[in-house]
């Protein structure tokens, strides 16, 4: 069984739109959360309405949206083969998903920032961008540790989702393994859920550990 | 009332600069509203270079947003605030580098938590004022050898007492080699054993001629260290005078009766 699905390849595929979609949703969510914080109400508005919007749409409608949408109806290929393709759209599906869920954990970890500090970085000159690299955000980035790492563990698994669209990643696989050998069906299920374990466990450890190591004293 | 008068101390007390002719901090008829409450009333206020004035009144009487209003920590509505005959811009670049040139001491310090005390000092002149991280570092110890905190250099805030850490917040302030220096309440966080240690620093900046702004409760150092007191209330300017005329006669029934619940015991 194991040799007619390649299951590895199957994780492969994951944790390539984990990873990507990861690295996409920290930078949308960051790019998004000082929009939030900024002092100009069309960037402010701009990224309350993203955070609402995605924040509040489901996962899988976002990627269909991708998917049949923007690539099967507008023709929006990125990518030689119809695999590429397919991860491109997954990928950007899944850091705009979540990127709101960043977005919404650095900020509250901007909100644990006491705003005196901001208010000194004002006095002291410092413009809008620079107080908030040199003094916010180092100190928000740890009050946000902790919920970015959940973020992260709920991305990896929601990765599941482009099973819908196609995408060989784990999941799609599973259904296709179970649909050839019934028998095996609870072997096969936790077979999938260690791998998923395998992924995200160490994911919550490191953030635990980060999110201990970067506590910041007052 | 217009408090720009009375300004010059005909003999400068041993703590006082020399005062010059030569506006620094000018403000005319500022109004500012929290909501309902009208915090600051037609304030006219003019400081001059190397003066120190020293701003007190009951709580809740606009002194503190008064201090918050020269640097445009808070906005107002009316009237017009210029700081070495450059008026207040917007928020923005312009008004980033007009900050730089005011330096400000708050009454919760708000030291940078992440930053060690040689790194609060140095961040403004290397990332605002552009200036080598060696002779940025240099002159903050000299600073921080002045306000007696240079042995603690690569401490962390939390680690210092409060005492300390405003006097390494004075540093921060100084390292910027501002025009005017605002204290907005520096010792009334501070444990009683400790405000000397920061009025002592006060004392010596005003003496070597620094231009200040300070909103405090201590009576003591407005006597020794100020040119003028000005006295609010109600967010208004009640009263402008030499800490003494003020002090030995007040003027209004508003000051005489704040004066009469502080000094009496």
């Amino acid at each position: 069984m194991l040799q007619r699905f390649d299951l590895l390849a199957a994780f492969w595929m994951t944790l390539q739109l984990a990873v990507l979609g990861a690295v996409g949703a920290l930078v949308l969510g960051t790019v998004i959360a000082v929009m939030r914080v900024s002092p100009f109400s069309s960037l402010q508005f701009f990224a309350r309405m993203y955070v609402t919007l995605i924040r509040n749409t489901p996962l899988t409608l976002i990627l269909f949206f991708c998917v049949f949408g923007l690539m099967n109806a507008m023709g929006l290929r990125f990518g030689e083969s119809r695999d590429t393709q397919n991860l491109f759209w997954g990928v950007v599906a899944i850091a705009v998903y979540h990127a709101s869920f960043v977005a919404e954990a650095l900020r509250s970890g901007i909100n644990t920032v006491p705003v005196g500090q901001a208010e000194a970085a004002r006095a002291i000159g410092m413009p809008f961008l620079p107080s908030l690299r040199h003094v916010i955000m180092p100190q928000a980035v740890r009050g946000s540790v902790a919920p970015v790492g959940n973020v992260m563990i709920a991305l990896t698994k929601n990765t599941t989702v482009a099973a819908t669209v196609g995408i060989a990643e784990a999941a799609a696989t599973m259904k296709t393994m179970i649909e050839f050998y019934p028998n095996f069906l609870y072997f096969i299920f936790a077979l999938v859920a260690l791998g998923f374990v395998v992924l995200t466990l160490p994911t919550g450890i490191f953030f635990t550990w980060l999110s201990r190591k970067v506590a910041v004293q007052r | 009332m217009s408090a720009s008068n009375g300004s010059q101390a005909a003999e400068p007390a041993p703590g006082r600069g020399a005062v010059r002719d030569d506006p620094l901090v000018v403000l005319k008829g500022v109004n500012k509203h929290f909501g309902a409450l009208h915090v600051l009333r037609d304030i006219d206020l003019t400081v001059h270079r190397g003066e120190v004035v020293v701003v007190i009144g009951p709580s809740g009487s606009g002194k503190s947003t008064l201090c918050r209003t020269i640097n445009r920590l808070e906005t107002f509505e009316s009237g017009s605030i210029e700081i070495d005959g450059q008026a207040l811009p917007e928020e923005g670049k312009a008004l980033a580098q007009l900050r730089a040139d005011v330096g400000m001491v708050f009454q919760s310090f708000n030291l940078f938590a992440h930053k060690t005390i040689l790194e609060n000092v140095t961040l403004g002149p290397t990332k605002v004022r552009r200036q080598r991280p060696a002779e940025a570092r240099q002159r903050a110890m000299e600073l921080l050898e002045r306000v007696g905190v240079a042995h603690q250099a690569e401490k962390y805030p939390a680690q210092l007492s409060g005492g300390q850490q405003q006097r390494v917040a004075i540093a921060r302030a100084l390292a910027m080699e501002p025009k005017v220096m605002l204290f907005d309440e520096p010792t009334s966080a501070l444990d009683p054993e400790m405000i000397n240690e920061v009025l002592d620093v006060m004392t010596d900046l005003a003496r070597d001629g620094m231009t200040m702004i300070v909103v405090t409760h201590e009576m003591g150092f407005a006597r020794r260290a100020a040119n003028r007191v000005v006295f609010m209330s109600d967010g208004q300017i009640v009263e402008s005078a030499e800490p003494e005329q003020f002090f030995s006669n007040p003027q209004s029934a508003r000051a005489k009766d704040f004066l009469g619940k502080i000094l009496t015991h």
